[in-house]
């Protein structure tokens, strides 16, 4: 009797290490990014760091400017949302409701085997076929571009939209769907008007997380998207991600530059725990 | 009096079980017809084949004829959904969309093309108050329907079922999830109802099919045993079988 008392404990003990672990990580990283991110932010100036259109921090006189690649991100994500949100919410649709069990099973593997498809794979892929197909089709200099980063991040995306939304349109009780049926309605009519709306906060969970996805995303985009720290003025021009901004430089960086490095991370870092925290906040209400 | 749904020798297989066994029956028109039986004997299989919501079950097939108003409602050129605006139904379990009192009524209306504000006003203040509901959610129109009591909830149910205007409605086990007021509500305002609907009711509760039903089909194994007066079938039945049931020896 007290022997198995202890043994409990002691087990207990042992997980609650382990669970400790795991939120002193994220405590560590959290407290790093911050500590060495600041640094670079005091000696540049919050505003010049973050509004500044001109990133040279190899020139002579370097400039420490941010905003491409903050912007960058945003039209990057926002691009790869438009676009894949809708084709994964479509067929999340199709998969939930329509499709035969058949059908459903097969298109379900494929859609599992996009999201365990490396990134490395996406941007290789997208670099002998998606840039050098918008060179030719826009007639442009370098298909390595905005766009190509988009599309890339879009399919990218997809895999968890899909199964995300089919999880919430998965849920919803057949009794809703009946109803409506039972009404006259038509079965299009009946999945758009009571089974999407039902579904909703699990979808926009889904389109969060499709976001987190693409803003944390460096390799694909690195290989892809030209690279280059311009302002994303257009589709086709050359651009730099925030991700791709701390990997490119940070094998030879020093000093400064360096410590920029880091405060880009910090910038990433808050825009990622954000889509976290919007992410929770639709979790819940699904819940409720 | 004539009947508005005439079943003749209608089966029906779920993959190789048959759930229907040679069913043939009329229901009369603006009447209340009960459908008794144990559970699992097929009422609410045959009562979803009058509307068709079985076509959505796979595996399901159906052979017999089922007029309504004398066309065949499996005919190739009958709008399914048409039916099922004809030939209402109300759930065993209250199911109301998770959206206002107000939208659930409209639900329906819209579906079939109503958009007008006033005129779904209207259907929506006419449909509670035959529902018997209006008084109790009058004041709360743009509220969640899934925030009002069970009774309510069935009561809604109904409500927005008559709100597609339509000739039959088809009711399983409407009460069963209620408690004893709720349901006497039920009984009341179905009693109500048949004066201008046609009522096809599966209840387990012999009672309710005594106190509310002018028809009674008594159902067994998948075959329709007897049917007829609510009165005749309670008082002298004339299979020995409906008598066993009806007295209490199984079931
Ligand atoms: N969707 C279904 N698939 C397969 N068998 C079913 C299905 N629904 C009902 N059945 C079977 O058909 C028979 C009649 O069921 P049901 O109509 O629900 O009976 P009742 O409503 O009288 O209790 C039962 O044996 C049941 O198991
Ligand atoms: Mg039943």
């Amino acid at each position: 009797m007290k022997k198995n008392q202890l043994m409990e404990k002691v087990i207990h003990g042992i997980f609650l290490v382990l669970g400790l672990i795991t939120v002193g990580c994220v405590l560590l990283i959290t407290i790093y990014l911050v500590i060495s991110g600041i640094p670079a932010i005091r000696e540049i100036g919050l505003v010049d760091f973050l509004f500044g259109k001109q990133w040279a921090s190899t020139a002579t006189e370097p400039k420490y400017g941010i905003l491409p690649f903050i912007l960058t991100s945003i039209y990057g994500t926002a691009g790869a949302i438009v676009i894949g949100v809708p084709v994964g919410f479509m067929t999340a649709v199709y998969l939930s409701k329509m499709a035969s069990p058949k059908v459903k099973s097969v298109i379900q593997s494929a859609v599992s085997l996009l999201a365990g498809i490396p990134s490395v794979v996406y941007g290789l892929v997208g670099m002998l076929v998606l840039v050098p197909g918008i060179r030719k089709i826009f007639n442009v200099p370098d298909g390595a571009s905005l766009l190509a980063a988009i599309i890339v991040l879009a399919i990218m995306i997809l895999p968890s939209i899909i199964k995300m939304s089919i999880t919430a349109l998965d849920a919803v009780p057949k009794e809703y769907e009946d109803a409506s049926l039972a009404l006259g309605a038509t079965p299009i009519e009946t999945y758009f008007r009571v089974s999407v709306p039902a579904a909703k906060s699990g979808i926009a969970a889904a389109v969060v997380l499709g976001v987190g996805r693409a803003i944390g995303e460096a390799m694909a985009v690195m290989m892809v998207a030209g690279n280059v720290p311009n302002m994303p003025d257009s589709l086709f021009q050359s651009v730099r991600f925030l991700t791709t901004a701390v990997s490119s430089e940070m094998a030879y960086s020093s000093g400064l530059q360096r410590q920029a490095l880091f405060s880009i991370a910090l910038v990433l870092f808050m825009f990622i725990m954000l889509t976290g925290a919007t992410l929770n906040f639709f979790l819940k209400r699904e819940r409720e | 009096m004539s009947n508005v749904i005439n079943v003749k020798d209608m089966c029906l297989w779920y993959g190789e079980h048959q759930a229907i066994k040679n069913v043939n029956i009329e229901i009369p028109e603006k009447s209340i017809t009960a459908f008794i039986g144990p559970s699992g004997c097929g009422k609410s299989t045959f009562l979803k084949t009058l509307n068709r919501m079985n076509d959505l079950i796979p595996g399901v097939k159906i052979t017999g004829d089922i007029r309504y108003e004398g066309t065949d409602i499996f005919a190739k050129d009958i709008d399914v959904n048409n039916l099922r605006k004809e030939i209402g139904m109300v759930f065993q379990k209250p199911n109301p969309f998770p959206m206002s009192i107000y939208d659930n009524i409209a639900y329906g209306p819209r579906t079939h093309g109503i958009t007008k504000k006033t005129e779904l006003d209207e259907i929506v203040e006419n449909s509670l108050k035959r529902a018997a509901i209006w008084d109790e959610v009058k004041d709360r129109l743009k509220k969640n329907a899934l925030g009002l009591s069970g009774g309510q909830q069935q009561r809604l149910c109904i409500a927005r079922a008559l709100a597609v205007d339509p000739k039959v409605l088809l009711m399983d086990e409407p009460t069963s999830a209620l408690d004893p007021i709720s349901t006497s509500r039920i009984e009341e305002l179905v009693l109500d109802l048949k004066e201008t609907y046609t009522i096809v009711m599966v209840t387990h509760n012999m009672q309710q099919a005594v106190r509310v039903s002018d028809y009674t089909a008594f159902f067994l194994l998948g075959e329709l045993v007897e049917f007829g007066r609510t009165e005749d079938i309670f008082s002298q039945p004339q299979d020995k079988r409906t008598e066993d049931y009806i007295t209490g020896r199984f079931g």
